[in-house]
């Protein structure tokens, strides 16, 4: 007899919240109640509900259980896996109607989605090939291989596939290039360089579906004439690339990876290269100098890597999740492929939405779905039923999307023309106690401290409009600053080698598009509307609402707070370090952000 | 400097260096393993992987330098990693940073003295759906509070000075 499945999610998310323990546990209360003849345990790739991790979904009905803890394994193997009755209190809770779901399918998070790329993250046990294969994994490849190289090639190119990367460049002609070029030896790379903070669908697709973007890569070498390939990934990675070196070895054994593929004369081999920590080895070229043991730093282009890249020879460089793609290309067919998504951005994208929203985790849907819809119906809505005022998407390189523009169609096109752009797929959500120059100015912190330096629109522009910022921030800043900024930041675009650059003001240019009032009261008023700038806030104690117990007075690690038992207690602004500790512990919200308290002694 | 060429124990990078024996791209592989084995680079072993690839030690020193991951100085036994991602940052993570770094003296970052703890910032570590979160070596903590941020550290505090005594 077949044995019953039991799923637990074991990406990075649902690891980090102690899925290996709950395994442990699940394993050893299955061997006590000699039940290991019967269930399986199945590790699985990231399921995308990273919030109600650890995940742990029991077939053949996939019931899903949420925030699992090793405490509540032995309720789930006696009363569910022993008794078969399902164990309500750890069903999703819809926020919304607080009902209990079981069926995970049912659940708006994962119903309002559509998944391709995604379809076998968190479902197949990705140190498996066998499992790849059995839901049509390779089929793609043998198709291709079938195929003649022309014939593949424009496959990719009628199905309208963009890189995925972030620029959106059209797979298909980016792979012509590459056969074109004349030379006895070319190379294909990956990038799963991802940077981007705020992004996580490449670490997903990697360890979840391994077995996926070999497969691209693989059909992407026979179309170009390649023999060889590298992933390049993030060092910060660690599981990814345990995944993928096992999926490569599988890949070898099974003759999916090696010499003559499919007796079709096809050879190709990859191999794994760990990044060593830095943002702009997501440039291509940056990333091809990387590889082979230099600096990660751009070069001009042309020459474009598909003429010269590694070592000087033809390479073919796309995205994680565009040879993710691929597969399903080959094996539904093109025509099936281009019918979802927008006239100019076909397929679906993964977005990592986070921030303050709901249901953070993974989102796959169509190209050209609303934000809204992504941030309502299947992020479930803001925070705390907060306000919702931005998204921020594309990370350092993209830009916020302001509430009055949330029924713009997520696509290429429609986001640049908002002034962000699609890159990678991160998706912050954020709300009213977000400050937005705040926000610009941590990308800038970002982007400054990753430039590599070697030309200087984005070595001395980013730095000089980070020092802009940062002024702002502290309540410093100068009534011409707004222009000033926007003045730079077009000259950094136009001037900038590569794309670091070119893109880095874009965070602070599309917050002063649409926040400009915030900037101005940090400038004119010297206050922070959200909240969040620490020169411009003090922690107040509100005298109503204090009643003495002394809670913050223990809590403040500088002696700033004082008063006796059963009185309104006060605070020392000469040595409060502004660090919060007070607000934490109140139980009564009796310390709130205020105004700063020289302020308002001056308005008094 | 002359003392810590006669300590420093060149074995297990001549077999590193003996691994990577004409093979294109070697550097950055190399300086990793070489981390892996001594902790950080040694300037001694800077000196040595300089000459065992023929190439000038600037060039080497370039690489280490440009990436974040190589280290030059010697680092502490648990490395805190505080998560500063745009998700991490729109939740907090700056006032975790900056309570675990002042309840530890080091303002800004960097190692204690004593080479229990390296603090340092890190752009992304990809849970963003727990954020705020941490990694101390390679556990990762999630959904964190100052305070509960502050527990977790202490635990390995209480570890450090029970070693200590």
């Amino acid at each position: 007899m077949a044995k019953r499945r039991i799923l637990l999610c074991a990406g990075s998310g649902c690891v980090s919240s102690g899925a290996w323990k709950v395994k442990e546990e699940l394993l050893r209360k299955l061997d006590e109640r000699g039940l290991t003849e019967k269930f399986e345990v199945v590790a699985s790739g990231c399921h995308g509900f990273c919030e109600q991790g650890p995940l742990l979904i029991i077939y053949p009905k996939e019931t899903l259980y949420c925030r699992v803890e090793p405490d509540d394994v032995s309720e789930i193997v006696e009363e569910h896996l022993i008794g078969d009755r399902v164990v309500e209190r750890l069903f999703y809770k819809d926020p919304e109607t607080g009902e209990r779901i079981a069926d995970h399918a049912k659940i708006n998070f994962y119903a309002k989605q559509e998944r391709i790329v995604l379809k076998n993250c968190g479902v197949i046990d990705p140190e498996s090939i066998a499992e790849y294969v059995d839901r049509g994994g390779y089929d793609g490849l043998r198709k291709a291989v079938s195929m003649d190289r022309v014939a593949v090639i424009e496959a990719v190119k009628q199905s309208g596939l963009r890189g995925r990367g972030g620029a959106g460049f059209p797979t298909g002609l980016k792979w012509d290039f590459t056969y074109k070029a004349d030379s006895e030896k070319k190379y294909i790379v990956c990038n799963a360089d991802e940077g981007d903070p705020g992004a996580f669908m490449d670490r997903s697709v990697l360890e979840g579906d391994p077995h996926a973007v070999l497969e691209g890569m693989l059909v992407a070498g026979y179309a170009v004439g390649a023999d060889e390939g590298y992933i390049y990934v993030r060092a910060e990675y660690p599981l990814a690339v345990k995944r993928l070196r096992i999926a490569i070895e599988q890949a070898e054994e099974q003759g999916y990876l090696g010499s003559d593929i499919f007796d079709s004369g096809f050879s190709f081999h990859v191999s794994v290269k760990e990044g060593a920590g830095a943002f702009v080895c997501g440039e291509e070229t940056a990333l091809l100098a990387s590889i082979m043991g230099k600096r990660g730093m751009p070069s001009p282009r042309p020459p474009f890597p598909a003429t010269s890249g590694l070592w000087g020879k033809p390479t073919c460089l796309n995205n994680v999740e565009t040879f993710a793609n691929v597969p399903f290309i080959l094996r539904e067919g093109w025509e099936k492929y281009a019918a979802i998504g927008t006239e100019g951005s076909k397929g679906t994208k993964i977005f990592a939405l986070t921030g303050k929203v709901n249901n953070t985790g993974l989102v796959e849907v169509p190209m050209g779905n609303t934000i809204r819809k992504v941030v309502y119906e299947i992020g479930g809505g803001v925070k705390d039923d907060r306000e919702f005022k931005a998204v921020q998407i594309g990370g350092p390189s993209g830009g916020c999307i302001p509430n009055s523009l949330i029924d713009t169609p997520i696509d290429y096109d429609s986001l640049v023309e908002a002034g962000a752009m699609m890159g990678s797929g991160g998706m912050v959500v954020v709300d009213d106690e977000t400050c937005m120059v705040d926000l610009a100015r941590y990308f800038l912190e970002f982007v400054q401290s990753e430039s590599c330096g070697k030309c200087p629109p984005c070595r001395v522009g980013t730095r000089k409009m980070l020092e802009c910022l940062k002024r702002i921030c502290d309540g410093e800043g100068e009534a011409d600053d707004i222009d000033w900024l926007i003045n730079v930041g077009e000259s950094i675009k136009s001037y900038s080698l590569c794309g670091l650059g070119q893109t880095a003001p874009n965070p602070a240019l599309t917050t002063i598009r649409y926040f400009r009032d915030e900037y101005e009261a940090h400038i004119k008023d010297r206050t922070c509307p959200a909240g969040a700038c620490q020169a411009l806030i003090d922690y107040v104690i509100v005298a109503e609402k204090c009643k003495g117990c002394g809670l913050c007075i223990k809590a403040c690690p500088v002696e700033a707070i004082s008063g006796e038992k059963k009185t309104v207690h006060t605070i020392d602004y000469d040595l409060c370090i502004k660090c919060g500790a007070c607000m934490e512990v109140c139980k009564l919200d009796a310390v709130i952000r205020g105004k700063p308290a020289a302020q308002k002694e001056e308005a008094a | 400097m002359s003392e810590s060429v006669q300590t420093f124990d060149g074995a297990k990078l001549n077999a590193i260096l003996s691994r990577f024996v004409g093979k294109p791209g070697a550097l950055i592989p190399i300086l990793q393993q070489t981390q892996d084995e001594y902790g950080y680079l040694p300037r001694e072993a800077v000196r040595r992987i300089a000459r065992g690839l023929r190439m000038p030690e600037a060039q080497v020193y370039g690489v280490a330098t440009f990436y974040a991951q190589f280290h030059l100085k010697p680092r502490g036994r648990h490395i805190i990693r505080v998560c500063l991602g745009t998700a991490c940052h729109v939740r907090g993570a700056e006032m975790i940073f900056s309570r675990i770094t002042s309840a530890l003296d080091l303002n800004g970052g960097g190692t204690t003295e004593d080479l229990a703890f390296t603090v340092e910032k890190v752009a992304c570590l990809g849970c963003c759906g727990l954020a705020p979160m941490m990694m101390i070596d390679d556990e990762t903590y999630g959904r964190l509070t100052p305070k509960s941020a502050m527990e977790i550290v202490n635990g390995y505090l209480g570890e450090t000075l029970a070693r200590a005594s």
